[in-house]
Formats: C-alpha cells, sequence, structure tokens
C-alpha cells in the first residue's frame, strides 16, 4: 500500500474528470480516466484500480450497466456521482451493488473523506467476534452491545439491527436493505417500522438523539453508521 | 327651424347607407313580382325569370308556387326542382305550407315564393308567409316573390275604401322597401278584363258579386295608378340614395320630422299610415304620439291602442306615450322636445264633450303650435268621444260598484230620515255630499258617483225637503239649494274620481319607474354573471308575476344546453329550439306572438352590441297577453340586463388584458433580477478564477487562499440559486410527485442542519423537540428542502451570533414546526407578501433571488400543511408549519 492507490473514473464529462483529477491527484491517488462505460470496464479490468468513481448520469443507462458487469467479476467499492432528486437512481444503484455514493455539486473534501473511508473498509476484514466503534462496542458472539463498557439493555430487534449496521461501519444501506435483512423480505413496505427502531436505538447509544453521530440519516436514501474517532469533537 | 342643410351628405344617413349595403352582402336578396291585382301575370314573369336563373346556372328551388292549375304557369315550372311542402293538420283537414327548414337545409340560391301575403296555417313556425321570407333572406338565400298592391299595410285602407273588399292578408311596408328590387308588372284594365273573360284569372271564393264588384274598370285604373305610384315612389327613393351614395351636389335633404297623436280608436290606425306615407315620400323620420290623459277606457278600445301601437312601431315610428291630464299642452310640449315640424291630429267629429269641445280642441292645438304645422285629417268612420264613453267605465267591473253606490245612498238616507228632525234637513244634503266627497277615495268612478250624486239628490228632494214626500220643492231657498246640490256633489264627485284616476296612474307608472330603477341599481351592483341573472330572473319575475328562464351563451353561435341555474323553469327539447330560434333571429317567439305561437311561454332575445348574448323566456302566471306598454317596459329592462351583460363580458376581458399585462411586467422584473442573480456569482468565479493566471497572484497563498474562498462563497450561493430554480420549475410543472413515507421530523431537521453545516457559521442553533413525537407522513427530501430554505433565511438575515431556535411538537393530528430566531422581525406590511415568488424585502442586500421561501410554501402546501411567518413577541421572526401526521392517499 504505499504504491499511490489506483482510482478509475468513468464519467463522460470532460471537465469533471479533469478537475476531480486534479484534486485527487493532489491527494496522492492515481487517476485512470475513462469516457465512456464500455471504456470504463475495459480500463477497470485491464488496471486494477483501487476504486471506481461512476457517474450514474452516463448516457444510455449505461452507468447501472458498467456496475453490473463490474459486480460480476470484482468486489471493488464504487463510488456513484448523481444529481439531487435522483434518490431512486441511488437506491437503485447502492442495490444493485454500489457502495457510496456523492452528490453532484459536491466539496473535493467530502469526495477524499469518502475514498478514504471507502478504501480503508475494502481491507478491513471482520475477523474478530469484537467490533469497536468510537465509544460503542458490540460483542457478535454474546449478542451484547456496550457504550463506554456499559452495557446496553436492546430488544432483539434492535440487536439485530445494530448487528447489521457494525458490520457494515461506513456503508451507507438502504431502507430496503435493512427491512429486507433484519424484518425480512416482505417486510420493504414498512418503513415505519425501521424508523421507530432507528429512533429508538438512537435513543439509547447517542449522547444526544437529536443530533446522532453514530447512526446518521441518508437523505431519501438509507442509514449509515458514521465510524466515529473518539478525538472528533462535533 | 332649419329646414335645409348644407349641401354635404349627412354622416348619419351615410353610415346607414352603408350598414345597409354590410347587411346586403350577407342577406338574401329579395325581389317582388309587383302587380296591381291577381291576374296581371306575376307568377308567370316570375317564373319565366326563374327559368332563365336556372338556365345560367343559378340552384333555383320552387319554395311554394300558387300555379292555380293553369297551363301556361304550369309548364314554365318544368325543370325547376320543388321544394317538399309541409303538411299541417287543423280542424281536421289538411293543408300544405312552405317547409323552411327543408330549404335552410338545402341551401339553395335562389327560392321562388308565391304570394308573399299569405297567412300560414296555425301550427307554422310563423304566423305570415312574408316572415317565412324574412327568415330565408337572414340565412343568405335569395328570393323572388309576388305581391299585389291591395296587400300593402299602408295601401290596405285605400283599397278598401275604393273596391268595398276588405284585405285580410296584408304585408308591412317594411318587407317593400328591403325589397332590392321591384318589378311591376303592368297590364291595362281593358287587358285584365279580357283575360278575366277567357277565365285566366283565378279569383278565390269570392262570390260572383263581389268579383264583378271588384273588376271594374273604375277599380282597376285606381288599383293600376296605386301600384304605379308605389313603383315610383320607390324608384324616387331608389335615385336619392344613389345620389346619396355618390355624393353628388344638388341633393339638399329636408330635416322634417312627422309627429301622429294616436288614441284608442280605429281612426288612428288610418292617421298612422298616412303620416307614414308622407314621412316616406319626403324622407322625414316620423314619431307616434299618444297621451294619456287618465280617462277609463274600455277593454276593446284598450285593443285597439295595442294595435295602433303595433301598427305605428310596424311601419317604423318611434312610439311615445306621455302623461298629461291636458292632451293639447302635452302634444306641444312633445313637439317641441323633438324638433317636430308637423303634426297630425285627427278631426273631432259632431257630438263634443262637454269639458273638451273638440274645435277648442283644434284651436288650442293651433294657437299653441307655434312653428310647427298641424293637419287635422277628418276620418269617415264615428270618431265622437261620445258622452257615454266619456262618463262610463268597464261595464263588468262596475255593476257591482253602482249597486254598492247605490246601497250605500240608500242605507246613509235610512240613518238620516230617523234622525232628520234633529239635524234638520239642510244638514242632511250636507251629510249626502260628504259621503259623495269619500266615495271615489274607495275606487268608485264617475258613473257610479254621478248615479249616487243624481239618486241623492232626488232622494233628498223626496224625503226630506218639504213638502215631503213629493218631487215637489216648496221654497225657492230649497230650489236654488237643491240645484246647488246636484252640482257640487257632481262636479265635486268627478274632479275627486278623476283626481284619483290621476293617482292611481301615477302610482301605476312610479311602480315602473321604481322596477326600471331597482333592476338598474341591482344590475349595476352585480358583478358576475350569477348574480346578474338572479337580479334578471328576480326581478322580472316580480314586475311581471311570471316564471322565468333565462338561458345565456357561451359562444356567439348557439345558446348553452341548459338554462341557468336561478331560473324558475327548464326547458325541454322542443322549447329549447324554440329559445334556439329566438337567439338566431334575435326576434321574439312564443305564445302571444306571430311565430311558433303554441309555445308554452313567450321567448325574447337579449342582445347587446355584440349580437345576441342569450335569451329569456317568460310565462306570466295569469296567462294573459302582455300589453304593448308592458313589452315596450320589458324591452328597455331587457336592454339593461343585456348591458350588465355585456359589462361583465367586457370586465372579464379587461381582466384577462390586464393580467396579461402585469404578468408580462412581473417577467419583465424577475428576469432581470435573475439575471443579476445568476451573473453576480458568476463574475466573482470568473474574475477570481482569472486571477490565478497572474503569476503574481499564484506565489501569494493568502491571495490564492483569499480569492478561493470567493470562488468557493460564490459556487455556492450559484448552486442555491440553480437549485431553487429546479424546484420552483417542478412546483409551477403541477407534476409534483410526493414520495410520502414515515419519517421523524427531528431526523429531518437534522438532516436539515447537517446540509447547513457550512452556512451556519457562528449561529448558534438550538433544536427543541417534544418528547413523544409521533412520525409523520412526508416526502423527505422536499420537506428537509424546504427546512433547509427557511433556515437559510433565518441565518442570512440575521446577524452573527444571532440564535435560531427549532421546536417541534404534536397537536390533534398535526404536527408543528416553529422556527424562529432573535434578529428584527418582519415588518407589518412585509408579512402577507413574504412567501410571495420572487418577492423580496425592499432595501435588504442583494443575493437571494427571492424564491426560497415560496418554494418552502409550495411543498409545505402539497403535504397539504400551511406555513405563516409572524413576529415574535420578544423580537425576531417566527415561521409556523403544520403538517397532518397521516396522508391518506398518494398525492401528485
Amino acid at each position: 500500500m504505499t504504491a499511490k492507490p489506483a482510482i478509475i473514473i468513468i464519467d463522460d464529462e470532460a471537465q469533471i474528470r479533469k478537475i476531480l483529477k486534479i484534486s485527487l491527484e493532489s491527494s496522492g491517488y492515481k487517476i485512470i480516466e475513462a469516457e465512456t462505460g464500455k471504456d470504463g470496464i475495459l480500463q477497470t479490468a485491464t488496471n486494477h484500480p483501487q476504486l471506481v468513481i461512476l457517474d450514474l448520469g452516463l448516457p444510455d443507462q449505461d452507468g447501472f450497466t458498467v456496475l453490473k458487469e463490474i459486480r460480476e467479476w470484482t468486489n471493488i467499492p464504487v463510488i456513484i456521482l448523481s444529481v439531487r432528486n435522483s434518490e431512486d437512481d441511488i437506491v437503485k444503484a447502492l442495490e444493485a451493488g454500489a457502495d457510496d455514493y456523492i452528490i453532484k455539486p459536491f466539496n473535493t473534501s467530502e469526495l477524499i473523506a469518502r475514498i478514504k473511508a471507502n478504501l480503508r473498509r475494502s481491507q478491513i476484514t471482520i475477523d474478530s467476534s469484537i467490533i469497536t466503534n468510537g465509544e460503542l462496542k458490540i460483542d457478535l458472539t454474546a449478542r451484547m452491545i456496550f457504550k463506554n463498557d456499559v452495557e446496553i439493555k436492546l430488544t432483539n430487534l434492535e440487536y439485530l439491527l445494530l448487528d447489521l449496521f457494525f458490520k457494515n461501519i461506513g456503508k451507507v444501506l438502504t431502507h430496503n436493505f435493512i427491512l429486507k435483512e433484519v424484518w425480512g423480505p416482505g417486510y420493504t413496505e414498512n418503513s415505519q417500522y425501521l424508523r421507530v427502531f432507528v429512533g429508538q436505538i438512537r435513543k439509547k447509544i447517542e449522547d444526544d438523539y437529536s443530533t446522532p453521530k453514530y447512526i446518521t440519516t441518508e437523505s431519501g436514501v438509507g442509514y449509515r453508521m458514521r465510524p466515529v474517532n473518539l478525538q472528533e469533537k462535533k | 327651424m332649419n329646414e335645409f342643410e348644407n349641401t354635404r351628405p349627412d354622416p348619419d344617413k351615410l353610415l346607414n347607407i352603408i350598414k345597409k349595403e354590410e347587411e346586403e352582402n350577407i342577406q338574401g336578396k329579395l325581389k317582388i313580382y309587383f302587380g296591381m291585382c291577381a291576374g296581371v301575370g306575376k307568377t308567370y314573369a316570375m317564373l319565366e325569370a326563374a327559368q332563365k336563373a336556372r338556365l345560367s346556372g343559378i340552384d333555383v328551388v320552387a319554395g311554394i308556387i300558387e300555379t292555380h292549375k293553369r297551363a301556361e304557369t304550369e309548364e314554365l315550372l318544368k325543370g325547376i326542382e320543388i321544394a317538399p311542402q309541409k303538411t299541417i293538420e287543423y280542424r281536421l283537414s289538411y293543408f300544405n305550407e312552405m317547409d323552411i327548414d327543408v330549404i335552410l337545409r338545402r341551401r339553395p340560391s335562389l327560392v321562388l315564393v308565391d304570394e308573399l301575403a299569405h297567412s300560414n296555417i296555425p301550427g307554422s313556425r310563423h304566423n305570415k308567409r312574408y316572415q317565412d321570407v324574412l327568415e330565408l333572406l337572414n340565412n343568405g338565400i335569395d328570393v323572388y316573390t309576388t305581391l299585389n298592391v291591395q296587400h300593402l299595410e299602408s295601401r290596405s285602407e285605400i283599397v278598401k275604401q275604393i273596391s268595398g273588399i276588405s284585405i285580410r292578408e296584408t304585408v308591412p311596408d317594411s318587407i317593400f322597401d328591403k325589397a332590392s328590387e321591384i318589378e311591376l308588372i303592368d297590364i291595362t284594365p281593358a287587358e285584365l278584363l279580357q283575360r278575366l273573360s277567357e277565365g285566366k284569372v283565378y279569383t278565390p271564393e269570392n262570390s260572383k258579386e263581389a268579383v264583378k264588384n271588384f273588376f271594374r274598370k273604375g277599380n282597376l285604373t285606381a288599383l293600376r295608378e296605386m301600384a304605379l305610384r308605389a313603383t315610383a315612389e320607390r324608384v324616387d327613393k331608389d335615385l336619392r340614395d344613389y345620389k346619396s351614395r355618390k355624393n353628388i351636389e344638388g341633393t339638399w335633404k329636408t330635416t322634417q320630422r312627422l309627429m301622429v297623436a294616436i288614441g284608442p280608436n280605429p281612426h288612428s290606425a288610418d292617421l298612422i299610415r298616412l303620416t307614414r306615407r308622407m314621412a316616406y315620400s319626403i324622407e322625414a323620420v316620423w314619431i307616434a304620439v299618444y297621451v294619456d290623459d287618465g280617462q277609463k277606457i274600455k277593454e276593446s278600445s284598450k285593443e285597439t291602442l295595442t294595435k295602433n301601437f303595433e301598427l305605428a312601431k310596424e311601419l317604423g315610428a318611434e312610439i311615445i306615450t306621455v302623461v298629461d291630464s291636458d292632451i293639447v299642452s302635452a302634444l306641444i310640449r312633445t313637439a317641441n322636445e323633438n324638433e317636430v315640424t308637423q303634426i297630425i291630429v285627427g278631426k273631432p267629429g259632431k257630438l263634443q264633450m262637454p269639458f273638451y269641445s273638440g274645435n277648442n280642441f283644434i284651436k288650442r292645438l293651433i294657437s299653441q303650435s307655434g312653428n310647427i304645422d298641424i293637419y287635422a285629417i277628418g276620418g269617415d268612420r264615428d270618431t265622437r268621444f261620445s258622452l257615454m264613453n266619456y262618463f262610463l267605465s268597464t261595464p263588468h267591473a262596475g255593476i257591482f260598484k253602482y249597486l254598492s253606490a247605490l246601497a250605500i245612498i240608500i242605507f246613509t238616507g235610512l240613518i238620516l230620515f230617523f234622525i232628520k228632525d234633529a239635524i234638520g234637513y239642510q244638514t242632511v244634503s250636507l251629510i249626502f255630499l260628504l259621503i259623495l266627497t269619500f266615495l271615489p277615495l274607495f275606487n268608485y268612478g264617475t258613473g257610479p258617483m254621478l248615479l249616487a250624486a243624481t239618486i241623492s239628490a232626488f232622494g233628498w228632494d223626496f224625503f226630506f225637503i218639504p213638502p215631503l214626500l213629493t218631487f215637489h220643492i216648496g221654497r225657492i231657498e230649497d230650489y236654488l239649494m237643491f240645484i246647488m246640490y246636484f252640482i257640487v256633489a257632481s262636479v265635486s264627485g268627478l274632479l275627486t274620481s278623476r283626481i284619483r284616476a290621476q293617482q292611481r296612474l301615477i302610482y301605476h307608472r312610479e311602480k315602473r319607474t321604481n322596477a326600471l330603477f331597482n333592476l338598474s341599481k341591482e344590475l349595476t351592483a352585480s358583478n358576475n354573471v350569477n348574480d346578474i341573472a338572479y337580479v334578471t330572473v328576480k326581478q322580472i319575475g316580480y314586475i311581471f308575476d311570471a316564471e322565468v328562464t333565462l338561458i345565456l351563451s357561451d359562444n356567439a353561435k348557439k345558446l348553452n344546453a341548459q338554462p341557468h341555474s336561478i331560473s324558475s323553469f327548464t326547458l325541454n327539447d322542443k322549447e329549447w329550439n324554440i329559445a334556439q330560434w329566438v337567439f338566431e333571429n334575435a326576434q321574439k317567439a312564443g305564445k302571444f306572438t306571430n311565430t311558433l305561437s303554441d309555445a308554452p311561454a313567450t321567448y325574447f332575445p337579449i342582445v347587446s352590441k355584440r349580437g345576441p348574448i342569450g335569451v329569456i323566456g317568460i310565462k306570466v302566471k295569469e296567462n294573459e297577453r302582455l300589453t304593448f306598454e308592458s313589452e315596450l317596459f320589458l324591452n328597455s329592462l331587457l336592454t339593461q340586463i343585456a348591458n350588465a351583460l355585456e359589462r361583465d363580458y367586457l370586465n372579464n376581458i379587461a381582466k384577462t388584458s390586464l393580467l396579461t399585462f402585469e404578468s408580462e411586467k412581473l417577467y419583465r422584473t424577475l428576469f432581470d433580477s435573475l439575471s443579476h442573480e445568476l451573473k453576480t456569482p458568476i463574475t466573482t468565479i470568473m474574475g477570481a478564477s482569472s486571477t490565478f493566471l497572474d503569476s503574481k497572484v499564484i506565489s501569494n497563498p493568502d491571495l490564492i487562499r483569499n480569492l478561493s474562498v470567493e470562488i468557493n462563497i460564490a459556487a455556492e450561493r450559484l448552486n442555491r440559486l440553480v437549485e431553487n430554480l429546479l424546484d420552483m420549475a417542478r412546483l409551477e410543472s403541477g407534476r409534483l410527485k410526493l414520495k410520502i413515507s414515515w419519517h421523524s421530523i427531528p431526523d429531518l431537521v437534522n438532516s436539515a442542519l447537517e446540509k447547513l453545516k457550512y452556512d451556519i457559521g457562528k449561529h448558534k442553533i438550538i433544536t427543541c423537540y417534544d418528547e413523544d413525537i409521533s412520525l409523520v407522513q412526508v416526502d423527505f427530501i422536499l420537506l428537509e428542502q424546504a427546512l433547509i430554505n427557511i433556515i437559510h433565511n433565518c441565518i442570512e438575515y440575521t446577524p452573527e451570533n444571532s440564535e435560531i431556535k427549532i421546536e417541534v411538537n404534536n397537536n390533534n393530528g398535526m404536527c408543528n414546526l416553529m422556527i424562529s430566531d432573535n434578529g428584527k422581525g418582519f415588518q407589518e406590511e412585509v408579512l402577507p407578501k413574504l412567501f410571495d415568488k420572487f418577492y423580496r424585502i425592499p432595501g435588504t442586500k442583494t443575493g437571494g433571488s427571492g424564491i426560497g421561501l415560496s418554494i418552502s410554501k409550495g411543498f409545505i402546501e402539497a403535504h397539504k400543511g400551511t406555513i405563516t411567518a409572524s413576529n415574535r413577541k420578544t423580537g425576531g421572526a417566527e415561521f409556523t408549519i403544520t403538517l397532518p401526521l397521516q396522508l391518506d392517499e398518494a398525492i401528485s
């Protein structure tokens, strides 16, 4: 990992590619550019980058095609670029295998933070039965959650929910995905359950449930458990 | 009075000619084959012309031809398409009449219609064939027709005098005038008599005697002269029109105006016709005046008066009715008001009224006439104002009054008889007098009055004046008293009753005027069609005691399918068709009219300058025909109503124009404002970024940082504006689809605040959520944006370090959000306009598009929520949002 990580940018807008190239390269990444979906797939297969930045707004729905194709033979993190009011597309992409998303216009620093987070996650393997995030800790075998080493009493479903989040720290989970995983495939229409439970969980684990720092809401898309650095001060 | 104009043609006249020319283009042309009587060959000539037309390619159809089985005529019909006729059953027989609808559908260029003066069988659309012809002409179809001079309204009387035959079927002179061509078929009387003997002349059911009488040489010569004269007059008029049009000098126009005084007697009809002929020949305007002096008129006389009114109107006069007890001064006054140059009156007959000497009438009229010429025309009819007519009231209604007057006198007499000794017989007379004075107040007319006076006088004499029980009067004083009593009784009674009659008349008139005034007032106050309809139906129903239906029209050609909902009765299909006919032809129809008289109601057109705009149907409850006067009154009401409807129509047009104008103005302002809002950040970005190209700048990290900050700020601003515009476009498109799902509002607020994290800066945000807030059904993204716009607004317009407080609670199935700051708050006048599109508070710094809040409102209202802005009591602005917790169905 001492070599510069390679990132491929698949976007038909030359300006966007240019600006990304400049800012990302200055942050220490190697940039591969692709103008079309086809070219993107080819280059990804050939050059094996560490991360894909894929524009959903590629002409001819190529964005989804690329995603599906890539997912057929690799698990590298894919961050999709989209515009506001396309939350449906974002959800669709996430469920087709994308890992994260960012909405244009974006702050370069945000993008870089996302890239870092996704790169890190792809390198982490869950090999212990204890996962820690900030003040929280989950014991997968004992099925218990601790905050500052104090056990938090949870109902079964609340535990399952947190279990899912811990196993996907930093990753955005769509509402449908969560409902399917925790409640079951028939529950995808019952978003109110999810809200209620997330609300309850937040009350139990957050310092201030109204400004949660662990389980954050991704507008119109889903939820994400953010990796919390204990030195961070909001 | 100046009788001669200068030689410039009168603009009004020219305008009329132009109008006529315009009309002629869409009207069919009428050609009349005119002759002195039956048998001269009019039908023959018409058919000859028709054949010529047919051979030259014109589409000719025979509407109705009376060949009377004459072989030569039938020969001429060969080859001409004959339109099928309508068969109508009447009194157990079948009759054929021309079928107008078939012809209208067929739309030929030319129709042949024989015998213009024919009366149609009841059950036909119109009463008279000439009305059928008018309808054809109005629909652009040319017509050839035949007519005898005796059938002309204005000539019918003279013909009767000459030939002794009453003319039943007449045609108004206006038709004659309307014809574009008159062809006179003229033969000598000798020739005609020859034809008669050959059996070539058709003579209907008249007896042989009558026929012989009619077809006398003297008669025929007179008729021939009349026909020639009529044609010559017409030619003369055509010539004058021509000269007028060509503005040929040398035509001087007289500005004479004629006035004829008419009354409820048959002689007036003669006067009217005479005046019309005079007016026509000297091209003068003429008016017909009726002076109502409060005299009671017999029912039959009332009918005659109505007939006279109609005749005058038909012949083209303006009708004026005046109320005045003095006929002479009324006539003179009216004449002066209307700049009349000649007055035509009837010469009174032999027996004069005691109070109005006939000779005096004429003398007074002449003496007061000043510059006006007076024509006194005698008649051979009984024109005397008979004494009986003068004094008698309507026999039927009166019987009761006579009897009761008698009864009162007898009753009083009896009482007085018993107390006569106490009061003395002179006092008795005074008491009787008193009673007689009071009788008229109770609507006893002159007849009963006089009866009461006479009976009481003689009764007094017989029963009270000594010697009692005789008619003999002893003393001279008593005798004088008797005479005085009689005179005083009669006169006072008469005068009182006349006063009462006058009073009643005035009251009646006043009621009418009030009704007109009220209608005007209410119409002026109405400012939409529904109000106008309501007023119309109510007032007309009230004034005429009738049921009223009002049918309006939304386009120029057809009436609406349903009458206005306020109407008192609805129409079946047949009635609607009648109403539609009235609408298209702008003429009245229905009961009591000449057209479609078997309808249940009478329909009148409501006509404005644009043309007909509706129809009103009236069903008078008492099932009585409206008097001529009432109809005139109704027409004036309808004019008011038409004006009101027109005004409403024009108002709407004005409003639309104003809206268009205003929206153009707004568009202008917006465009400029948006232009500015877009260009400003772009200018910053371009300016700053191009500065980087300067080598001096690149080496200066501080400069770079500053410029970058500026670029960033400008870009954020531009981004916000673009997002807002896109949101607004979504709202405006009307196709905003909400993705509703259960969400937690605090979550949503938080998300919004997260997105605003770079804008919050040094502001302090305080959130305050109720403990047990339930979930709300919302579209997360839309509502988030709505909140972002509001919170951003608070941040923008309050100083640094200000506090912004966000509270959320539930109440009654609604979720309430309060966003407030502790800044300066709003000025009162700004509050109602805050959420208007593109509204920016006057005097604020540039940098906002003014659409943020209106988008918030739009998004919130799409959730069926509300948002209001107010000032906090402790200072600062406050936005209050309410949202229903649950939305039942998906809203788009």
